[in-house]
């Protein structure tokens, strides 16, 4: 493990160069702050980022225990962060960023895990491609993917699903620095997809990509005054490729649970207006909206007052579908609103907030989601970030993996005492519902929960596949 | 061989660099077929795969070493296809206090960072001027030739005989469709520390310097430098030696 320094100057034509961090001859760097996308935790953590695969078997090799694999950042709480205590070497894939092969015949793409999404729908939307599911966010890596498990809009949609189902095969680095290769069957495989890194660390992979005319999408919105309302037009969407609803849930009484709903499909060429058809794979349009990351984010508190008056502005501005009608929306717009605003995840100020999100199955998820709506109004705690969704079938024999037939809903809240309260009780809810919690997001379980919402979890434990060389906060935190 | 001056290959040289590496990306991106060259052509497999698989295009690479001087027009005529853009990236920062009382890392600064790659674009110009459409040599010096500091005098003053080297051959070959273009870098972090501990607003991009450098060769731009940096160094070329003498920068 070497020093990282806080950036490296890229490359010898690169300069003035910062002042190299001074080497120190007595053992390891110092461990600092660390934290996922929500900021909370931040934790004490060494890291290291190889740039090649040689340079990472050799991280592994010297580090042999504690290791936290690492892509983007982008797991909410703190499943890429080593544990707190004892040894512990937070593995970092984002120079491992290169890719191998595509088969522009087949849509199989072969790269390294540190590769984001967007990087890959940006390179191979001009070839007709683009990731088969995508997450909330561009900014994940193709390990973080995979070892998330995560899922889309289109989780319930034919070709949709998890991201596991769409991976012909990955390449994982255990602690003494070797590969083994995985494909669909193998033993390993399924504990990989969603094993959160804790299976070996996720090198390489091979995916198969979804074909699109063009990178554009055609989405309807529509408004829906409360919870059944939304649920019964979600249901009614499920013939639509992409569906999703953001959800008030600030909103109380009769208005419990009003919601917008998000449905698209991809827009053949022939659908596009002349000015899209100049932006056919709506690069451009990603450039617009990403823009320059702001230097600095007001650091201004969300309170319940700014929260309420933003949750009304925004369902107001959903518009009655009659109104607004369908619209051509780029692929960044449809998938990743947020990316629009980098850095969002400093809205809540320092401390930092935690999401909370959970699976139910279809039998309980009215009156589940009723009560953790209610809960979250009467608290007056809750999020602008608030989706609804329902989920298609989970993969057969996974492992760890998130989605599951039913309904999931994501909630975040600012890392503070009430919040806690309020999500040990949503967690509680969870478990009284049959439902389980995503660890991608999970920030606040305790094991006992854990225990309570995942009767995989003893199995996943007991696997061979199970790398005790690993190992992460959240592992540490939910006894995994 | 192609006779459309845009799909021209890119030779990129010093290619194991993060700029000579974004810079290929997004000139592949734009369709050109790409050459990259450096000492260890093995060592740019990795890379030549990565370009090809993400963007359809070409890719070779080349075994090239800035500091055979004499080389540098046989280099080029023996490449597979005479290139449209000649983007040198080579340099080497080396370290000051290493450099000043050892005359052969002397040597090594300068032909690394003016004399190899001031050779080579020397060669490129003159075959590339002959070319049917605009062509395009490109050198990257650096902000260090903007005024010589304590810091890093060997390298910035090899940095600055490259700047002047190459202002003279862009007025040698003004009458003809050759750019000649020269990027100052500042600092350049890497597109993945955000979230680390960075010193401020001045640091930019390996990804964003490489856009200002396409942006900059498609806009015919004899200058690339970010705004910020721009600025700042017109404020410290213009301090006065006396209060110049005093910082610490």
């Amino acid at each position: 493990m070497s020093p990282r320094p806080a950036f490296r100057p890229a490359g010898p034509a690169d300069a003035p160069a910062p002042q190299p961090a001074p080497l120190r001859a007595d053992g390891p760097p110092p461990a600092a702050p660390l934290a996922g996308w929500g900021r909370f935790p931040t934790l004490p953590a060494h890291r290291a980022a190889p740039a090649d695969l040689a340079a990472a078997a050799a991280a592994l090799r010297a580090q042999g225990e504690g290791i936290a694999p690492r892509g983007l950042g982008r797991a909410y709480g703190d499943a890429a962060l080593p544990p707190a205590a004892g040894p512990g070497l937070a593995v970092e894939t984002r120079r491992l960023d290169r890719f191998h092969a595509f088969d522009p015949e087949t849509g199989v793409l072969v790269a390294e895990a540190g590769v984001s999404l967007g990087e890959i729908a940006t390179a191979l939307l001009p070839r007709g491609w683009f990731p088969a599911v995508v997450p909330g966010t561009r900014f994940v890596s193709l390990g973080g993917a995979i070892a998330a498990d995560v899922h889309g809009k289109n989780h319930h949609a034919p070709g949709g699903g998890a991201f596991g189902d769409h991976v012909a095969w990955l390449e994982l680095m255990d602690e003494s620095g070797a590969l083994r290769r995985l494909a669909p069957g193998d033993p390993g495989f399924a504990e990989t997809c969603g094993g959160m890194g804790l299976t070996g660390l996720i090198v390489r992979a091979a995916i198969r990509l979804r074909r699109v005319e063009s990178g554009w999408l055609r989405q309807e919105t529509i408004r829906a005054g409360n919870l059944d309302a939304a649920m019964d037009l979600i249901e009614a969407s499920q013939g639509w490729t992409h569906a999703s609803a953001w959800i008030d849930c600030l909103a109380r009484g009769t208005r419990l649970g009003r919601a917008i709903l998000y449905r698209a499909e991809d827009a053949a060429y022939d659908e596009l207006a002349a000015a899209q058809k100049l932006d056919r794979w709506a690069l451009k349009a990603q450039e617009k909206r990403l823009g320059p990351p702001p230097d600095l984010v007001p650091g201004f508190a969300l309170n319940l007052l700014t929260m309420r008056a933003f949750n009304a502005l925004y369902w107001a501005g959903g518009g009655p579908a009659e109104r607004r009608g369908p619209a051509l929306v780029d692929w960044g717009t449809c998938f990743h609103p947020l990316d629009a605003v980098l850095g969002w995840n400093r809205i809540y100020g320092r401390r930092g907030f935690v999401q909370f999100q959970c699976a139910l199955p279809p039998e309980t998820a009215r009156e589940g989601l009723r009560a953790m709506l209610r809960l979250t109004s009467q608290a007056g705690q809750g999020s602008f970030l608030a989706v609804l969704k329902a989920l298609g079938e989970g993969r057969e024999g996974a492992s760890l993996s998130f989605p599951r037939r039913g309904w999931t809903l994501a909630l975040d809240f600012p890392a503070t005492p009430r919040a806690f309260f309020v999500i040990e009780r949503l967690h509680r809810l969870t478990a009284e519902h049959g439902g389980r919690i995503y660890l991608a997001k999970d920030a606040r379980m305790t094991a006992a929960e854990f225990a309570a919402t995942e009767p995989r979890a003893p199995a996943f434990r007991a696997s061979p596949a199970r790398a005790r060389a690993f190992a992460t906060a959240l592992a540490r935190r939910l006894e995994l | 061989m192609t006779d459309a001056p845009d799909l021209r290959p890119a030779l990129i040289l010093g290619a194991g660099s993060d700029i000579g590496r974004e810079t290929a990306r997004l000139l592949a991106a734009k369709g050109r077929p790409i050459q990259l060259a450096g000492r260890r052509p093995e060592a740019l497999a990795r890379d030549a795969a990565d370009i090809a698989a993400r963007h359809g295009v070409p890719v070779t690479t080349h075994a090239w070493d800035a500091t055979d001087l004499a080389a540098a027009g046989a280099f080029l005529d023996g490449l597979p296809e005479m290139p449209g853009i000649v983007l040198c990236a080579v340099g080497l920062l080396g370290d000051q206090e290493e450099t000043q009382d050892d005359a052969e890392a002397i040597a090594r600064i300068v032909a690394t960072n003016f004399t190899g790659p001031a050779a080579m674009l020397e060669a490129a110009a003159a075959r590339l001027s002959r070319l049917p459409g605009k062509t395009a040599v490109v050198g990257i010096g650096s902000v260090a030739g903007d005024r010589g500091r304590a810091r890093n005098y060997w390298y910035g003053a090899a940095k600055a005989g490259f700047a002047t080297m190459l202002s003279g051959l862009r007025q040698r070959y003004a009458a003809t469709d050759l750019l000649v273009t020269l990027v100052r870098p500042g600092f350049v972090a890497t597109a993945m520390t955000e979230g680390m501990d960075l010193p401020g607003p001045l640091v930019i991009s390996a990804e964003q310097q490489a856009k200002l450098i396409v942006e900059g060769v498609e806009k015919r731009r004899h200058h690339v430098i970010h705004w910020k940096w721009a600025l700042l160094m017109s404020v410290i070329r213009n301090l006065p030696e006396a209060v110049f003498l005093k910082t610490r920068f």
